[in-house]
């Protein structure tokens, strides 16, 4: 996903340790909290409808996981355990039946939704449906395993996913059926998009209706104008700590409306609590001085990237898409992020402690397992071979400050290449969908992605397989419409490993990251990390590697 | 001066016969009349200046309006010479990203974006300024490129879309209000009525929403093609939004022109349209437009800078002083000057603009209360 379209989830079992080190305020022990009080958070601006089927940002995953349950959710921890599947609507794991295509959850008792109604097994069933009934932003990508989704894709208003989704009333159980096995099921159904919702849960958009959940939170008012109002749900009874604890703060107020520079003001003079957008630039200094014990730092399974348009000139020639990899100063990309302490160059898919990630980067100067310098000759070279300089050239970036600094950089280095280059900013709110449509004929552009599961699929399965190309459609997160049937194989080969022989299978997608790498779909540019910034009575920031900053086990002086 | 008094009598058949404007103190002398008087008279009328040295005499005596006129032409100068600038003075190509260029200061090596090496290590700060006559004498902006050399580049796209759209503006707009008023009847109704559709739109709303329509894409109009992202594109906005502006008030002029008298005596004494469109309109009609250049000019400008800011005008890496406050907005704790610098330019050269122009008016056109927007 991407940070304010969609969120990513970071990665499971990888070695978190080096995750804290810059984290003064991060990570605090488990220790007797404050009750009560009102949490003030800051976005510079809301984030669309608060339906948590529909949503796919990071600002509204973040809050999603403490108002809505799934069958099962990541562990609510701030360490490397973070990455762990753990029971939630379920009394357990399920164990994976019939060679890893079946998974019988058995819901707990007595978990009621924030209106008063019990969650029943109709409530699971229903609110799969309705994912496909409202054509969920990643049912063709996520969910489209389960049996019965092939129909549900081609007429969503019908989808019953019959032989998919099975309820047992009686028994209080729900079996998934997939049509292949799928290692990655309980974490893809983990994230929000997979939430439990009542029965009567509209089959549209809600908007700015809140749906009723089963977290320790509900919305209790909603203007994306202004300001989002969460306060405790009644009917709330904390079941698992593990996987949804309950929350310290009565309220938690999301204001929305204030510039990055005017939220950091207030936070730092303790007016509000935290910020979700990035500091600007031009505070960061100012943030990691003065107000240093205030900040919190820490990487992410993410990366920034510019996709080319494989099936348009000049990016249709792999050569062309080498020499741009080749010709990239990532350090100075880093740069205009922030500097070394906020990001690192990378040339690979997979992110650093990422499940299969091996360093890999045949972009250098000095190619091998890091990236050290461009090579400026080797572009030149595979450009004049090409033959395509002279050409016209257009980046579409987002109209933010790094996005549009990034486009410009990259504007440079692509005149440097013989191109007639220019950029167009574009409103973040659309540039995302509007960079997956071929109808726009983008040719390269600037993105992010961050891991919604963490699983290496999630990053090559899912950005640069054959199935997540959609001519014409804004849902395309391929964006390079990149297509290579042996390479597709090898995704569905380590897919298949992973569940036979977990080891073999993580060197199948280790093989399959640096064949993508090669075929140079994107340039990629550097893994960042995220600075949150905190008020002075702010206590217990736990950062979790897959949901950030968990805000309901923080609380108020 | 009046309106009516700026038409050449000499030219004119109906004020040789009928409507020249006299002054109230000239007497009639017979002309072969030998007296001192009538020697004086002709000395009198031989020196006599023209409408055009009138204004002129009363736009020097106009101090502040001379004043704005040398800050302009001074800024256009500065602006005209950035080439040399940049090649000469500052040694840098303000158009190229310099990330990882190095400076030396006072004998001392800097890196042009500074890291931060205290505390928790965030963040970069371009080098501020130097304020030597030198390299980075204003500074760098966030892709370490020189300041002071894209403000004077920027000031001549800004100042080359302003003026090129000015014409553009005033030429359109003298021509719809002329033809309109002149004509009148069908022709009249017609124009009229698409102006008042032009019109009905808020002028900023108008420019940004051709702006984003047109902005990605090339615009043809007959053998003429206007790229994405040549400066054209928001120069031929600018110069449109505002015709309606400048076109209505024309039109009313060139009708009550043709209500006066001289007008009135050119039809009585068979004149043809076009004579009297030529040699008693427009003649007329120009003073007023010239009144309107300096204010359309700094309109343009501002607008300009507003499309810019919005990354719906000039587009990277050309720079104008709208796109330069937009670098610098992200930069506006820790190097202010960034954004600073242009906004000064534009506030200076707008308010030279007005002052100019409202000395322009007093000296052509006293009478006229001439506002835009």
């Amino acid at each position: 996903m991407r940070s304010r379209k969609v969120f990513s989830a970071m990665m499971a079992g990888v070695g978190l340790a080096g995750l804290m080190l810059m984290a003064p305020i991060t990570g605090a022990a488990a220790q007797e909290g404050k009750v009560g009080g009102t949490l003030k958070l800051l976005a510079n601006a809301a984030a669309g409808t608060i339906d948590p089927h529909i949503n796919y940002t990071l600002q509204y995953f973040q809050i999603n996981y403490i108002l809505y349950d799934g069958l099962v959710t990541f562990r609510k921890t701030g360490d490397k355990t973070g990455f762990e599947v753990v029971a939630d609507l379920a009394e357990s794991l399920p164990k994976p039946e019939d060679g890893g295509k079946k998974y019988v959850f058995k819901l707990r008792k007595g978990i009621k939704f924030a209106d008063g109604s019990d969650l029943t097994t109709a409530d699971v069933v229903a609110s799969f449906q309705r994912m496909f009934k409202i054509s969920g932003p990643t049912t063709g990508t996520l969910y489209n395993g389960i049996v019965g989704a092939d129909k549900c894709l081609k007429t969503p208003a019908t989808c019953t996913l019959e032989g998919g989704v099975v309820a047992d009333e009686a028994a209080s159980t729900v079996t998934f059926n997939l049509v292949t096995p799928d290692p990655d099921f309980l974490q893809k159904i983990s994230i929000p998009h997979a939430a439990i919702l009542p029965t009567q849960a509209p089959l549209k958009d809600s908007g700015t209706v809140p749906i009723p959940g089963t977290g320790p939170y509900m919305i209790a008012s909603y203007d994306p104008n202004s300001l989002l109002k969460m306060v405790r749900n009644p009917h709330f009874k904390e079941w698992s700590k593990e996987a949804q604890p309950a929350g310290y703060p009565d309220e938690i107020d999301y204001g929305f409306g204030l510039t990055d520079e005017a939220a950091v003001t207030a936070v730092e003079n303790g007016q509000a609590d935290w910020m979700f957008d990035p500091p600007p630039a031009d505070r960061l200094a100012e943030l990691g001085t003065k107000y240093a014990k205030q900040v919190s730092v820490h990487p992410l399974t993410a990366m920034w990237y510019a996709p080319m348009n494989t099936n348009l000139a000049p990016f249709n020639d792999i050569r062309v898409r080498q020499a741009v990899n080749y010709a990239i100063d990532r350090a100075a990309i880093v740069k205009l992020f922030g500097g070394s302490n906020l990001a690192q160059p990378s040339c690979q898919i997979l992110p650093p402690n990422f499940p299969s990630y091996a360093p890999y980067c045949p972009f250098s100067a000095n190619p091998g397992e890091k990236w050290s310098a461009p090579d400026l000759e080797k572009a030149k070279a595979l450009i004049a071979a090409s033959g395509t300089a002279g050409q016209e050239v257009t980046i579409i970036t987002e109209d933010t400050e790094v996005s549009k600094s990034i486009g410009v950089y990259l504007q440079d280095v692509l005149n440097g290449l013989g191109y007639k280059t220019s950029v167009k900013p574009i409103s973040q709110n659309i540039q995302f969908t509007y960079i997956q449509n071929t109808n726009n004929k983008v040719q390269i552009s600037i993105s992010q992605w961050f891991q919604d599961y963490p699983a290496p699929s999630d990053f090559l399965q899912v950005l640069f397989s054959c199935a997540s190309f959609t001519p014409g459609s804004d849902a395309s997160v391929n964006i390079s419409g990149f297509c290579d049937k042996s390479i597709d194989q090898k995704m569905s080969e380590a897919q298949t490993g992973m569940i036979a022989d977990p080891a073999k299978g993580a060197q199948l997608w280790t093989a399959v990251d640096k064949a993508v790498t090669d075929a140079a779909p994107v340039a990629v540019l550097f893994t960042p990390k995220r600075v949150d910034l905190i008020s002075p009575r702010l206590k217990n920031f736990v950062f979790s590697p897959q949901f950030y900053w968990i805000m309901s086990q923080s609380w108020v002086e | 001066m009046s309106d009516q008094a700026q038409s050449d009598p000499r030219r004119s058949d109906a004020q040789s016969s009928a409507a020249v404007a006299f002054p109230a103190d000239l007497k009639f002398i017979p002309i072969m009349d030998n007296t001192s008087g009538g020697q004086a008279l002709v000395r009198s009328r031989r020196g006599a200046e023209g409408p055009w040295r009138t204004a002129w005499r009363k736009l020097k005596a106009d101090r502040a309006a001379i004043i704005a006129f040398g800050v302009l032409v001074l800024i256009t100068a500065a602006c005209l010479a950035a080439p040399l600038y940049a090649r000469h003075v500052a040694r840098t190509d303000p158009f190229a990203t310099n990330l990882n260029g190095e400076i030396v200061i006072n004998g001392e090596t800097r890196q042009v974006l500074e890291p931060s090496t205290e505390g928790l290590g965030l963040g970069f700060t371009p080098l501020g300024p130097t304020w030597d006559f030198g390299p980075y004498m204003l500074g760098a902006d966030n892709q370490g490129r020189d300041v002071a050399a894209r403000l004077l580049y920027g000031g001549r796209n800004s100042l080359l879309i302003a003026g090129a759209a000015a014409a553009i503006c005033l030429g359109l707009a003298t021509l719809l209000g002329v033809v309109s008023g002149f004509f009148g009847g069908l022709v009249d109704t017609l124009l009229s009525r698409i102006l008042d559709v032009l019109w009905a739109f808020p002028i900023f709303l108008l420019a940004i929403s051709l702006s984003i329509v047109l902005i990605t894409q090339s615009i043809t109009i007959g053998p003429i093609e206007i790229r994405s992202g040549s400066l054209w594109l928001p120069t031929f906005i600018i110069g449109i939004v505002y015709v309606p502006y400048v076109a209505r008030p024309i039109r009313g002029h060139v009708l009550s022109l043709m209500q006066a008298e001289f007008v009135t005596a050119a039809i009585g004494i068979g004149a043809s349209p076009w004579r009297i469109l030529l040699y008693d309109i427009l003649p007329n009609v120009i003073t007023r437009v010239i009144v309107f250049v300096p204010l359309i000019l700094a309109l343009n400008m501002m607008t300009e800078s507003s499309l810019s800011f919005l990354s719906i005008g000039v587009q990277p890496p050309d720079a104008s002083w709208g796109t330069i406050i937009q670098d610098g907005q992200g930069l506006l704790y820790s190097r202010p000057i960034v954004a600073l610098g242009p906004g000064l330019a534009i506030v200076i050269c707008v308010l030279a603009l007005n002052i100019l122009g409202d000395g322009v008016r007093d000296a052509l056109d006293p009478k006229s209360s001439i506002r835009v927007a």
